[in-house]
């Protein structure tokens, strides 16, 4: 450690993923990390793709006797060290391996979850506050699986681990926590049981009746002024980053020509002809102008 | 442990350099930006930093990554900061720590070049005479090119 820089506590930390995958899925009485909604994609390659999308680096949390299971193992892994306490003991082992980190934890039974919920999120956080998360749409208790532990969360949370609770609802409602509202009620749904699964499944199968996507844009610098919002989602037959920057510049006043440009899918750089899919979260990259 | 943060408070270089010191180094180099008071040819008041932080937080650890590849150092980091400005303040800090100065002073000066080119990070001058603009953007409309005095990366 000595040669590594010491965390600055003013620094905003740094956001990781830890996509909580070390359920036993009991009332489903099969593992819903394998299951696929609306195509051949396992949820948990699903879930790790839209996280992966929205922080630094992303992580699955197993217990040690999953680590080698063919899915999981295709994955950066963080194994459980405490046993028996659910999704709390993802969190500690996570918070341990880097405690310099804040996390986004994930549940990995959230088939409705969709980029833009996520990115909602990521704009509403507070680093100073030990936790950020949505209010549940059912019952306006914290939503504990779809939510940012900062660093400084750590040692509340062991605090409560130690003094014998394992709820992380319970941790969040105690502690200081930024609630915020639900862009689109309904996408932290989890589905636990074989009729819940049938249900969901069959309604994300059904095929679209044209070729749109939901996407989210976030705009930055001189677009953020320009289109007078941070972030805006919407339904689009672009089926590219150019064809939706020309569907975008007639509704806003851009002065940007596409060629000075860059552009971002998902967190990381791509072509401007790379093709869009469901969910994709778009950001325009103006000339850049750091140091 | 990251390599590249941002931070909205004023970067502590002291004790940001002692992190970086080694029993194997005998060298350290630096690199410290401040804010200017003149760009272009204005008076600047004040700057305003805003990036697109998960992208640019993986592009700057990938930058400092291959700095310590290609020039064989164990020991770098860099500090952008983010938010309102004033004249004088340091901006971005960069630091290398290595065995032998050569390479401590090329890894220095690739992690500042990379991170000024590549970092998806925007700055807003305010100018004295209460005039504001992002920088290499304001210009670069479709038929501007008259007025187009900088290169772009």
């Amino acid at each position: 450690m000595a040669s590594s820089p010491a965390p600055i506590s003013d620094a905003v930390a740094p956001l990781y993923g830890l996509l909580l995958a070390g359920g036993r899925s009991t009332r489903m009485g099969r593992d819903k990390a394998a299951l696929s909604y609306g195509g051949d994609t396992p949820q948990l390659e699903r879930a790790m793709t839209l996280l992966a999308g929205h922080v630094v680096r992303a992580y699955i949390s197993v217990r040690p006797e999953q680590a080698a299971d063919p899915l999981r193992a295709r994955f950066p892994q963080i194994l459980d060290t405490h046993d028996n306490v659910g999704p709390i003991a993802g969190l500690l082992a996570a918070q341990t391996a880097h405690p310099e980190a804040a996390w986004l934890v994930l549940a990995c039974d959230l088939p409705l979850l969709d980029a833009r919920t996520l990115a909602h999120l990521l704009r509403a956080r507070d680093p100073q506050r030990m936790a950020t998360a949505y209010r549940s749409s059912h019952d306006a208790l914290p939503e504990p699986l779809c939510a940012i532990y900062e660093p400084a969360s750590r040692k509340a949370l062991a605090a409560h681990l130690a003094s014998g609770q394992h709820c992380p609802r319970k941790f969040l409602a105690s502690t200081d926590t930024l609630l915020i509202e639900q862009p689109a009620p309904g996408a932290l749904d989890n589905i636990n049981t074989p009729k819940e699964y049938g249900a969901v499944a069959e309604r994300l199968t059904r095929p679209t009746t044209d070729a749109q996507r939901h996407i989210t844009v976030q705009y930055y610098a001189v677009l953020r002024e320009q289109a007078g919002v941070r972030e805006e989602s919407l339904v689009s037959a672009a089926r590219t980053p150019g064809e939706l920057y020309a569907e975008l510049s007639r509704r806003h006043p851009f002065t940007l020509a596409p060629e000075v440009l860059r552009v971002a899918i998902n967190n990381e750089f791509r072509e401007w002809t790379t093709p869009l899919a469901e969910g994709d979260a778009v950001v325009f990259i103006p000339p850049v102008a750091g140091g | 442990m990251s390599t590249f943060r941002f931070t909205r408070t004023a970067i502590e270089t002291r004790a940001l350099a002692a992190a970086l010191a080694n029993p194997a180094c005998g060298g350290y180099a630096c690199f410290e930006g401040w804010v200017r008071d003149t760009n272009d040819g204005q008076r600047v008041r004040q700057l305003e930093y805003e990036a697109f932080e998960a992208l640019a937080v993986r592009e700057g650890e990938r930058i400092v990554a291959e700095a310590m590849s290609r020039f064989g150092v164990a020991h770098a980091a860099c500090v952008h900061r983010l938010g309102d400005l004033a004249v004088g303040e340091l901006a971005v800090w960069v630091g290398v720590s290595a065995p032998h100065r050569a390479e401590a002073f090329g890894a220095c000066r690739y992690i500042i070049d990379e991170v000024k080119h590549r970092l998806p990070i925007w700055k807003k001058e305010h100018y004295l005479n209460g005039d504001s603009g992002w920088v290499n953007c304001e210009r670069c409309a479709p038929g501007a090119s008259a007025a187009h005095a900088h290169r772009h990366p």
